[in-house]
């Protein structure tokens, strides 16, 4: 057994070009740490049943199975097939250009660690990505052979995400749909230019192509699922993508607006985002000792959420002119303080759809609050119960006509209410001299940097 | 109508026993302070009146729950057996005759205290019950496979359905050490059966293995520069820990990963492990 302590690093400058890794362990541990940027590790919107000879299900709100040290959702075995790659992405930690350590799994072994961690219920299922060898056919084909193995051998019926390799034949993505649940292709950074410039091994059109392949199969595969029952699904679960905050200079308005562009054309069941954590240094990127933006992060997951269940649209929470997000206040509190026209509104009266857009309301207390007011009116006391956070909506309502008694809405108490604890430490020594539209705290958003890259958009998203 | 009285009362603990203290309830217009089962053995300053559990009475007081109020509160009532709430029994006796009042209309009456005490007793049952879906750890000993878990609330037969269709194929045990319950599964037949005192036996070579893999991934995905130990311990609350290979006492620092498998790496070679449990 080879041995594997801090020394090892050593070894690293050297040894990238020979496939040093046999043992099933360093293996594990080189594909994982290289999977580890990818952010989805979901396994929901799959419902599917075990059947006599086979092993596991699925789920449809998905199972989180443990939570790794960074407080991420551990649901699937999230390793790549291999980490040798022909491309030089400038954010990737496994471009070919750089020195680090290599190691590809057979689909033996990759079905068999799949399998026991499966049984042991570690696992929710695999979510299977990787590096291009040779070719995106080549890479495509490796990762069917995996996948067929369990399948049908093992007659595996949990959970699996496979990434769809850009510039892979159509038919070798339709074979490998059919064994997924999920399929993924990552749009990587949010505009043209910067893809051009940091991914130059990737277009625009060669990422949206099998997107548009992958919707056109899933179209095609519900009208056979009518006329017959037991036509194979082709990845029940959707596609997903995902992109990188935070590398370049791109706009949360651009960010936004590309999202929901994905999910109206696309038909995309998830995007997500991932703060850029440097892993390298290049001249294009951020600087090695750059904080991955996590805070931005966390806000365009929580306008990503108004964009799926709660009716915005991009253009109303951003704009030209206003193109990032307030660190200090949540999206639909900024929303809400811009749009004080609009408030308040009555509990009682107003419908579903307005009660999404008040703070402090979300989709389980809206509900709530239509199946109660059906047995009687409701009241202030009331709205506490069904789970409603006062503190934020109290500016926003009124319950039969009136105003939660005692109500002070001045500027300071509105925004100390609004804020969460946690954002209310950000500006805490200058707490004092807080106001609610001329502070420079409040107005002073992050400025997307225009140094290196000029702006650049995906026009017909 | 109904008088409260200065009397608890006291059933076997079934399911059944509990709709007979509604049926006794029913039937002498009374509401008693107190519902014990016998097994919680409170020293009790209240007279006690022992409630005898008789399949004809439940099953009376069953019928009625769909047809005078709706198969949701139904539902609701079997769940809130289950939740660890205290005085459940109290609360399901009021639940239900809040519903025999009102009817269907009850599932509506959230913003009511009854209603929504049950309503919040019943939603917490259900986040263990999923949380229990993951974190669930199985041993595989040869052809059996076996978990201990140690809930708050009754969760045996909510995740029963879920892993007996997922490991349709196996033998497995998941010994609930708080309750002294255990599913037990075989293919085509599966039980809940009361079973005291049970341990884990150590893990055998292969156990041992992967567990370790399992380890070895597990702090290869944290990404160090995001860590966030706040935000794992509120989603993975540190309760269920004990039964988690990964989060195991013995191994602590995620930080020292490289020497971390080199440690599990030499047990594996001298035959011992530091698994879990």
């Amino acid at each position: 057994m080879v041995g594997f302590d801090k020394n090892v690093c050593s070894v690293y400058t050297f040894s990238y070009e020979g496939e040093i890794a046999v043992d099933v362990m360093e293996k594990l541990q080189i594909l994982t740490a290289s999977a580890k940027y990818d952010v989805a590790c979901t396994s929901s919107g799959s419902n599917r049943n075990n059947q006599a000879g086979g092993i596991g299900n699925t789920v449809s709100m998905g199972i989180c199975h443990s939570f790794s040290a960074d407080g991420r959702c551990i649901s699937l075995l999230k390793v790549l097939m291999t980490n040798r790659c022909v491309y030089d992405c400038a954010y990737c930690v496994n471009r070919k250009s750089n020195p680090t350590r290599r190691a590809t799994f057979t689909p033996e072994e990759l079905a068999d660690l799949t399998i026991q961690f499966y049984r042991r219920n570690y696992i929710e299922g695999l979510f299977l990505s990787s590096g291009v060898i040779r070719n995106p056919d080549y890479t495509t084909e490796q990762m069917i052979s995996a996948l067929e193995l369990l399948r049908n051998v093992h007659q595996f019926r949990g959970y699996i995400h496979v990434k769809a390799i850009p510039g892979t034949d159509d038919v070798l993505l339709s074979r490998l749909g059919l064994l997924a649940d999920r399929m993924s292709v990552n749009i990587e950074l949010p505009s043209r230019e910067s893809l051009g410039l940091l991914a130059p091994d990737k277009s625009k059109d060669s990422i949206l192509k099998p997107m548009a392949l992958i919707k056109e199969k899933i179209n095609e595969n519900s009208s056979d699922i009518v006329k017959y029952n037991h036509a194979p699904r082709f990845v029940p679960a959707g596609q997903s993508t995902q992109m990188i905050v935070g590398a370049s200079p791109d706009s949360d308005y651009k960010i936004l607006t590309l999202t929901e562009g994905l999910y109206r054309k696309y038909g995309l069941k998830r995007v997500f985002f991932s703060a850029y954590t440097p892993v390298v240094e290049h001249s294009l990127l951020p600087s090695l000792d750059t904080k991955p933006p996590l805070l931005r992060e966390h806000r365009l997951y929580q306008a990503d959420w108004l964009l799926r269940f709660y009716g915005f649209q991009a253009n109303e929470l951003l704009d030209e002119a206003a193109p990032n997000f307030n660190p200090l206040l949540d999206p639909k509190c900024s929303w809400a303080l811009n749009h004080r026209e609009q408030f308040p509104v009555d509990i009682n009266r107003v419908p579903y759809n307005t009660l999404l857009r008040v703070p402090g309301i979300g989709v389980k207390s809206a509900q709530r609050i239509v199946a109660a007011r059906r047995a009687g009116t409701l009241d202030f006391p009331a709205l506490k119960k069904l789970g409603v956070v006062l503190k934020r909506a109290q500016f926003f309502i009124t319950c039969k006509g009136k105003p939660l008694e005692g109500l002070k809405v001045g500027e300071h108490t509105l925004l100390r209410s609004l804020m969460s604890g946690q954002e209310l430490s950000l500006i805490q020594p200058q707490y004092e001299q807080l106001s609610l539209f001329d502070d420079t705290y409040l107005s002073a958003l992050p400025k997307a940097e225009t140094t290196g890259l000029t702006k650049g958009g995906w026009p017909d998203v | 109508m109904f008088n409260t009285v200065a009397l608890a009362y006291t059933y076997d603990g079934s399911f059944e026993g509990l709709l007979c203290c509604v049926f006794e309830s029913y039937t002498w217009k009374e509401i008693p302070l107190a519902i014990h089962s016998e097994e919680d053995g409170q020293g009790l300053l209240l007279e006690s009146k022992w409630i005898d559990t008789d399949c004809t009475k439940a099953d009376r007081v069953l019928k009625a729950i769909p047809f005078r109020i709706c198969s949701e509160a139904l539902e609701l009532v079997r769940l809130g057996f289950w939740t660890c709430t205290p005085d459940k029994e109290l609360l399901l006796l009021n639940f239900l005759q809040l519903g025999f009042t009102h009817g269907a209309k009850i599932m509506d009456m959230l913003a009511d205290d009854t209603v929504n005490a049950l309503l919040k007793a019943v939603q917490q049952l259900k986040r263990e019950s999923h949380h229990y879906l993951g974190f669930v750890r199985f041993s595989i000993y040869g052809p059996v496979m076996a978990a201990v878990i140690e809930p708050r609330s009754f969760v045996l037969p909510v995740i029963q359905d879920h892993f007996c269709d997922r490991f349709r194929g196996e033998s497995f045990l998941i010994y609930d050490k708080t309750h002294g319950m255990a599913l037990i599964h075989q293919p085509g037949k599966q039980a809940i059966i009361p079973l005291d005192e049970w341990t884990l036996p150590e893990p055998d070579l292969a156990e041992g293995k992967y567990r370790s893999l399992w380890e070895g991934f597990y702090d290869a995905i944290a990404i160090q520069e995001r860590r966030n130990d706040g935000l794992r311990s509120s989603l993975m609350p540190k309760r269920y820990w004990k039964h988690l290979p990964e989060m195991n006492g013995s191994r602590t620092a995620v930080s020292s990963t490289k020497v971390k498998l080199g440690e599990s790496r030499q047990q594996l070679e001298n035959g011992e492990f530091h698994g879990s449990i």
